[in-house]
């Protein structure tokens, strides 16, 4: 009578159970609340939001609903591999953590459980070598991309030769604000100019010290490694010493309007870095109205639309979809398991035809991701602060990293890294 | 002068001044662990909340609106008014007071007798729920601050200093304003405890509770009573360094900054969170310019304690505080 019971509850199980699985699972290690809730939220919102326009108005992908399942890390890395293990077992089949530090625990901990991990813009720069990292992608750029587009761009403004120039680093004081430090050396010894590094502790709402330094020295260019208040703060600052803001550039997590609204009119002609396109002038942002905020669906206030961090959220969960696609069409399966979905993600080719089509033409570089390359090629823009009109213009093209600087290093980051864990590189010729 | 002497005065110059700013956060600890004992964690989302009731109140935001706004299926952000700075700001101090009142009548009172432990512990719960309720109310954005408080390079300073040295001398606007609504606070505070009534009433509760409800002093009133105050100062924060980096959630974060001022200058001293500040200030500011580059910077956070360490291997009760002694 008891294993009657058991069959017939077993029975009842996978009955119940067959709907999840027939979803597709991305976990979202979001944070609404906390010091940085401000720039987690729209990111969020954007991420949430994408995922509810492909239910809502494709019935999700090749036919298969999405479920996101949020979890609230509050950008504490301890959290956010809480956050990992209690939603892993609901079968997801990517993480996007949104904190270089839960990306890095997790590096280890998602390889061996085979489910695949994307950061960014951000996370482990040296990821971007698929031989090694066959778990992680970071396409379609990353920190050390960034730095050299910085300084690419600064080359530029400054007529191609910036030997004896004085170029100032003000980061993050964390694994995060590091990241772009070796590279810049590197491109310091290429190109003759002096690399001066003024760290910020967290959170960095007390930067007196490092402006009063910059103010001393005067430094040819400030670029700014920041996140949350350390932002905000830095660009204060750089107003009070009249430090020519078109002379101040952030990576792009120190490039969204929570960064630069604080400041005023003071804030303007600040530059940022960006991998995608700031506004809403697209016209998937029509379709997130009609399906997402008109039908009462969206994450968040429906405010945030078209800002720069809901644009990467939108963008990032853009990206999953079309990862996952390509992962339907690869395994023939619709049901796509972890292992599947990260052959859909080394196989992304996001031309331009397909952001066209998807109603986003140009908003992201144009990339392909190979078993060797899963970083992307790297391309990143500047886009410029107009106080009055309170927004980001676009002031460049898409600008080409320095890769003769860039792959040496990934190569060798990467390589130490298969040598600390005993990882064999992956063939991928 | 040596240029590098006269980048070292604008250095220290710059700590008194960021030294006022931990100050005013520190004053708030003072003033509730005087009357009460309590250690009060949640002082940094007082500043936060204060700064973005503050925002919330002049802007014209309508109060948990989303929340509204996802019940009823409305759309109702704005009430469409922008009040004057000076309203805004004595309808926070309101707001405060209420605050005050809610925390005595639901928490200190239930607490009345217990160990101080339980009474921190219960700040801790207090300044989450703060935290999470803020957001409720007001939302995550980042919030602009705008009361007409100067900012930038003080330009008579900058030039005075040029004409006399060669150098002009780097001081904010903010910071010098900073120190006057400090110095104005702390000239406040001390007439209040001095000379009215409701001072001396809480002077009498901090020396000795059960003496002061002997005598007919209401414990009630005196705790509602400095928990607005510690509330008024805990505005006053918010607004300097609200206006610094906008109203947002890493202003609860200034509590960290109150800290070694408090283990300095003592938990019981109005004049020692002051001295403190000032002395925290300019030792983490000088410290990093004159040692910070040569062992990588960022030193400012882990100096200060360090600092604040050494004042309290010599003195465990902080510079001003009260020596406690026991009788068995």
């Amino acid at each position: 009578m008891k294993l009657k019971k058991l069959a017939v509850a077993a029975a009842a199980m996978v009955a119940l159970g067959a709907p999840a699985m027939a979803e597709i699972v991305f976990p979202s290690l979001s944070y609404r609340t906390g010091p940085y809730a401000a720039n987690g939220t729209p990111f969020a919102d954007g991420y949430a939001d994408y995922f509810t326009l492909i239910n809502e108005r494709d019935g999700g992908i090749g036919g298969e609903k999405i479920r996101l399942l949020e979890c609230e890390t509050g950008y504490n890395t301890e959290k956010g591999v809480e956050c990992y293990e209690s939603t892993k077992g609901e079968g997801a089949v990517l993480y996007e953590p949104l904190s270089t530090g839960i990306t890095y625990q997790l590096i280890p901990k998602a390889s061996a459980d085979g489910i695949p991990v994307h950061s960014g813009g951000y996370g482990r720069t040296s990821a971007a070598n698929g031989a090694v990292f066959k778990w992680i992608f970071n396409y379609p750029t990353n920190y050390w991309y960034g730095a050299s587009v910085a300084i690419k761009h600064i080359l530029d403004q400054e007529g191609g030769d910036i030997s004896g120039k004085t170029i100032a680093l003000l980061y993050h004081n964390s694994a995060y604000g590091k990241e772009p430090i070796r590279t810049l050396e590197e491109l310091a010894k290429k190109h003759g100019f002096n690399l001066t590094l003024l760290p910020v502790d967290h959170p960095g709402q007390e930067q007196k010290s490092q402006w009063l330094q910059i103010r001393r020295e005067k430094p040819d260019y400030v670029l700014m490694w920041g996140w949350g208040v350390m932002n905000q703060v830095a660009i204060q600052e750089a107003a009070n010493i009249r430090y020519p803001m078109d002379h101040f550039i952030g990576i792009w997590w120190s490039g969204s309007e929570n960064d630069v609204k604080a400041a005023g009119a003071k804030g303007d002609g600040y530059k940022a870095l960006s991998f995608h396109m700031p506004g809403s002038d697209f016209p998937v942002f029509d379709d997130i109205q009609k399906y997402v905020v008109d039908a009462g669906k969206a994450a968040g206030a429906g405010d945030q639309i078209g800002t720069v961090l809901y644009n990467r959220g939108l963008y990032a969960a853009m990206l999953a979809v079309e990862a996952a696609r390509t992962a339907q069409e690869l395994s023939g399966n619709t049901r796509i398991t972890p292992a599947e979905m990260r052959d859909g993600m080394e196989n992304l080719d996001m031309s331009e035809e397909k952001m066209a089509a998807l109603g986003l033409p140009g908003f992201g570089p144009a990339f392909k991701v190979t078993c060797a390359n899963h970083g992307g090629n790297g391309l990143a823009l500047v886009q410029q602060w107009d106080a009055t009109a309170q927004k980001w213009n676009v002031i460049t093209d898409y600008i080409e990293p320095d890769l003769e600087v860039i792959q040496p290093l990934i190569e060798e980051d990467s390589a130490a890294f298969a040598a600390e864990n005993n990882i064999t590189p992956r063939d991928c010729n | 002068m040596p240029e590098q002497f006269l980048w070292a005065m604008e250095v220290m110059l710059n700590g008194l001044m960021a030294g006022v700013l931990y100050a005013l956060v520190a004053l708030g600890f003072v003033l509730i662990f005087k009357a009460s004992g309590v250690f009060n964690y949640a002082q940094g989302v007082m500043a936060l909340f204060a700064a973005m009731t503050l925002v919330g109140l002049q802007k014209g935001q309508v109060p948990f609106a989303h929340l509204i706004n996802t019940i009823f299926g409305t759309d109702v952000h704005k009430f469409g008014w922008e009040l004057a700075p000076w309203l805004a700001i004595l309808l926070t101090a309101g707001v405060m007071v209420l605050f005050a009142w809610l925390v005595q009548r639901f928490i200190l009172q239930h607490l009345v007798n217990q160990p101080d432990i339980i009474l921190f512990m219960a700040t801790i719960g207090l300044a989450y729920f703060m935290e999470g309720f803020a957001d409720l109310m007001w939302g995550a954005d980042i919030k602009t601050l705008d009361i007409g408080l100067p900012q930038g390079v003080n330009a008579w300073i900058d030039e005075t200093t040029f004409n006399l040295f060669g150098y002009g001398f780097f001081i904010d606007n903010l910071d010098i304003a900073a120190t006057i609504v400090a110095a104005l606070l702390v000239v406040a505070l001390v007439l209040f405890s001095q000379y009215t009534k409701q001072g001396r009433a809480m002077r009498a509760v901090a020396d000795d509770h059960q003496a002061a409800l002997s005598v007919g002093i209401s414990l009630r009133f005196i705790w509602v009573m400095v928990w607005s105050v510690a509330g008024f100062v805990a505005l006053v924060a918010g607004i300097m360094w609200g206006a610094k980096s906008g109203v947002q959630f890493s202003l609860s974060l200034i509590a960290l900054k109150a800290l070694p001022v408090l283990m300095l200058g003592g938990f019981t001293s109005i004049p020692g969170a002051i001295v403190g500040g000032l002395i925290i200030g300019v030792g983490e500011k000088l410290f990093e310019f004159l040692v910070g580059p040569h062992i990588g910077g960022a030193t400012e956070n882990w100096f200060a304690y360090v600092l604040a360490l050494i004042f309290l291997v010599f003195r465990p009760q902080g510079l001003f505080g009260e020596k406690i002694i026991e009788r068995v």
